[in-house]
């Protein structure tokens, strides 16, 4: 295992390296890309001086309201879904096709009926997010053994111990890999939407600072956003794969 | 095939069910902001025969099929050049799916940047967002090819070129052709996405410019296009990755 | 009857991984396989039995001594005349039997009547005309194996290695298996070695058992069985056939002990 991140964090300083020199040398001009090491500056001065403090707060806020929203109803569907045999399979090639269909073309549409606010952003990251949740929280009650759900009936458990001390459980890392989709896409919906059409926000300020061909505060948030996915993500993976191992599931 | 049968018949219920949804909300919320079924399909109807909606319609079009042989030919060529390598694909594998996870569309600006407005932008954004599911799918098809299958071919002494054509490749196609399937769809939803954030073409710009006029019959027969087109062609392609699955 | 096969101070090391040590894994064995001869190694597990099959095979270079077959030493080139039967699901899923089959003829110089012909034959030869056209996938375990069988005997062979071909399968189709390789054994004029875990299997199947010890592997015994050459499964009914398991027993218990005693690896 520590050979493989030896070689990840090579990549990765390699790569740092590669761009700090064609950005020094001119390769890539100032007004494309300021130089690793400048955008690190800019993002302590950007940090340091709380200016965009409001702006982050409340796309984090939506992110978090949209991915609590789409985690609990994703799970809350899904398990009821999986008794339901017949409405499953209606809503199959729903499922099938979902992420297939560019949910962002119903912005518009939100826009048109909930007006201008938050709430189009926050819907369109729900949306994204509940049919990952509910697909995958489905996935993992599919795969409970027969057996343990025949030991629980042994042991006499009610359907609720049954749900909280066998199949919950087993599901464990199911519901870690639907956490970490339901957050990714509640990123990728609120930050995306306010991109698009906002006026306020992460996403908005960046296509503000592009629009003024501000770098300087530009490319800090967008590390900010990177860096924050890319941590999430990393700590619930690794979250999960310590599961994993923990049944030998590799 | 009752089972193809089955399929069908809920994909059917389905469609019916949200039309349903769809009459009901119009009933709802009214002209002012939605559009019921039938009048969606009559101005769809009347918009594609419009030079300006060809136009547009082109424009996507062709953006996106440029994006499309990019992801999906650097995708294949990343996940074979990793999936070879037992390090490089151990290493690879979790920063791409890190890459997987970060909302694409922050890139964006840094693409502007670099390509300027217009189509190259618009292509490079579509293109990001199908090479990553290519590329990993293709690993993880080439990882899992049964060592049984390698340890048959050398033992019948195949040499490598040999090896490749008539076993690594058609034991990968079914997950590489998952990758596909996948890289396909959001390839498509780059594309459209790019231009909604900043074109002057194409069906994501006509969506975006339909807001500030207003014009909610544009609105939703774009929208209403953009989803048939999708869901259809990867109902297409599902049906296809479902026969290669089951052998 | 000459030598098909010949080891001379073969030893196996693999060189250590990551978190291991390097493994001795195999020799010194010295062995004489006789051409036409059914030979059978049995061995306590990981006591590099099919180690052993590699290396005849030519798919593993041996850290010491030569392997020769016959009469020429087999470096890293896999030789001409030798097929080998694995105990995993070997076929093409993506083929039918009988493009699983004529696979085997790949690398074989032979026109397309003489090929077709070849492929018949091989199908015929293990009972599968009937589902020529199925795929693996539509088969059962057993069937599957024999498609695997049918695709080593196309190219017609004359060295047989199966490494345990029949351990996914269970005892009675193991039995009749067991039937149809001596069928084929004495149809082909092969050379045939198997490995087994199973010493009844041995017992009745071979002319030659060689008993390894447990790591690092080498031929602690030969056993004889004089059978006659046209036999079948119910020479499991013969008292010799006891007295032969009972040795191999005796010699494999404290083999098989110090193996389960070892702490995993």
């Amino acid at each position: 295992m520590r050979k493989v991140t030896l070689v990840q964090i090579s990549i990765v300083a390699a790569l740092v390296l590669v761009l700090e020199l064609l950005c020094d040398t001119g390769v890539i001009d100032k007004i494309t890309m300021p130089p690793p090491h400048r955008i690190v500056v800019d993002f302590a001065k950007l940090m340091v001086s709380g200016k965009l403090w409001p702006e982050i707060g409340k796309s984090m806020g939506n992110v978090l309201i949209a991915f609590v929203i789409a985690y609990v109803l994703g799970i809350a569907a899904g398990t009821t879904l999986h008794g339901y045999k017949a409405v499953r399979d209606t809503l199959d090639p729903l499922f099938a096709t979902y992420y297939a269909i560019p949910v962002f073309a119903f912005y518009p549409l939100f826009i048109v009926m909930f007006g201008l606010g938050d709430g189009p952003q926050v819907l369109i990251g729900i949306l994204l997010g509940v049919v990952a949740v509910i697909v995958t929280i489905l996935n993992g009650l599919d795969r409970v053994p027969p057996v343990l759900r025949k030991t629980a009936r042994i042991a006499r458990l009610t359907p609720l111990a049954t749900a909280l001390r066998v199949t919950l459980p087993f599901c464990a890392p199911y519901l870690l890999g639907a956490a970490k989709l339901a957050l990714a896409y509640a990123f990728i919906g609120v930050i995306g939407s306010e991109f698009i059409m906002a006026k306020n926000g992460m996403g908005y300020e960046i296509g503000y600072a592009y629009t003024n061909f501000d770098n300087a505060t530009m490319y800090p948030l967008i590390l900010l956003i990177l860096l924050f996915s890319i941590v999430m993500n990393g700590l619930l993976t690794h979250w999960e794969k310590v599961l994993l191992e923990r049944r030998g599931i590799q | 095939m009752t089972g193809e049968m089955h399929r069908w018949r809920n994909a059917a219920v389905l469609v019916v069910g949200l039309c349903l949804l769809w009459q009901t909300a119009y009933w709802i919320v009214g002209d002012v902001a939605l559009r019921s079924p039938w009048q969606t399909l009559r101005f769809t109807a009347k918009l594609v025969q419009t030079d300006l909606f060809r136009e547009h319609v082109t424009n996507t079009l062709y953006a996106f099929a440029i994006a499309l042989v990019i992801a999906i030919g650097l995708g294949l060529a990343i996940g074979f050049a990793l999936g070879l390598h037992r390090l490089a694909a151990e290493a690879a594998e979790p920063m791409l799916v890190a890459l997987y996870s970060i909302p694409k569309i922050t890139l964006y600006p840094i693409l502007l940047l670099a390509f300027g407005l217009g189509m190259s932008a618009k292509v490079a954004f579509g293109a990001i967002h199908g090479i990553i599911p290519v590329a990993l799918f293709t690993l993880g098809a080439v990882r899992g090819i049964k060592p049984i299958l390698v340890k048959t071919g050398r033992v019948l002494k195949l040499d490598s070129r040999e090896m490749v054509r008539s076993i690594l490749f058609p034991a990968a196609v079914p997950e590489i052709f998952t990758g596909v399937r996948v890289g396909f769809s959001l390839t498509l939803i780059g594309t459209v996405l790019g231009e909604m954030f900043a074109a002057q073409h194409g069906l994501g710009y006509l969506l975006m410019n339909a807001i500030s006029l207003y014009n909610i019959d544009v609105i939703m027969s774009v929208t209403f296009l953009l989803v048939v087109f999708a869901a259809g062609v990867n109902a297409v392609l599902l049906a296809v990755d479902r026969r290669l699955h089951f052998r | 009857m000459q030598a098909h096969v010949t080891l001379g101070g073969v030893t196996k090391r693999f060189p250590a991984r990551a978190n291991g040590h390097a493994v001795h894994a195999l020799g010194p064995v010295d062995l004489t396989i006789r051409k036409g001869e059914f030979f059978a190694i049995v061995g306590p597990s990981g006591c590099g039995k099919s180690t052993l099959l590699d290396l005849i095979a030519g798919l593993l270079p041996a850290s010491d001594g030569r392997v020769e077959f016959e009469g020429k030493p087999i470096g890293s080139q896999i030789p001409d005349g030798i097929g080998v039967v694995f105990q995993e699901d070997a076929c093409f899923p993506w083929l039918t039997v009988r493009d699983n089959v004529r696979f085997g003829l790949r690398t074989a110089s032979v026109d397309d009547a003489q090929r077709e012909r070849r492929v018949d034959e091989a199908i015929a030869m293990m009972g599968l005309s009937e589902f020529a056209g199925a795929y693996p996938a539509q088969l059962s375990g057993g069937m599957r194996q024999r498609v695997c069988i049918a695709r080593t005997l196309v190219a017609q062979p004359r060295l047989i290695l199966l490494d345990e071909p029949f351990g996914a399968l269970d005892q009675q189709t193991r039995l009749l298996m067991g039937d149809e390789v001596l069928r084929l054994w004495r149809e082909t004029g092969a050379t045939v070695f198997l490995i087994t875990h199973a010493l009844d299997e041995a017992a009745m199947l071979a002319d030659r058992i060689g008993v390894m010890s447990a790591r690092p592997g080498t031929i602690i015994d030969l056993v004889e069985t004089d059978w006659p050459r046209e036999r079948d499964s119910r020479i499991v009914e013969r008292t010799e056939f006891g007295a032969i398991t009972s040795r191999l027993w005796k010699r494999l218990r404290d083999e098989s002990l110090k193996t389960m005693s070892r702490a995993p690896t």
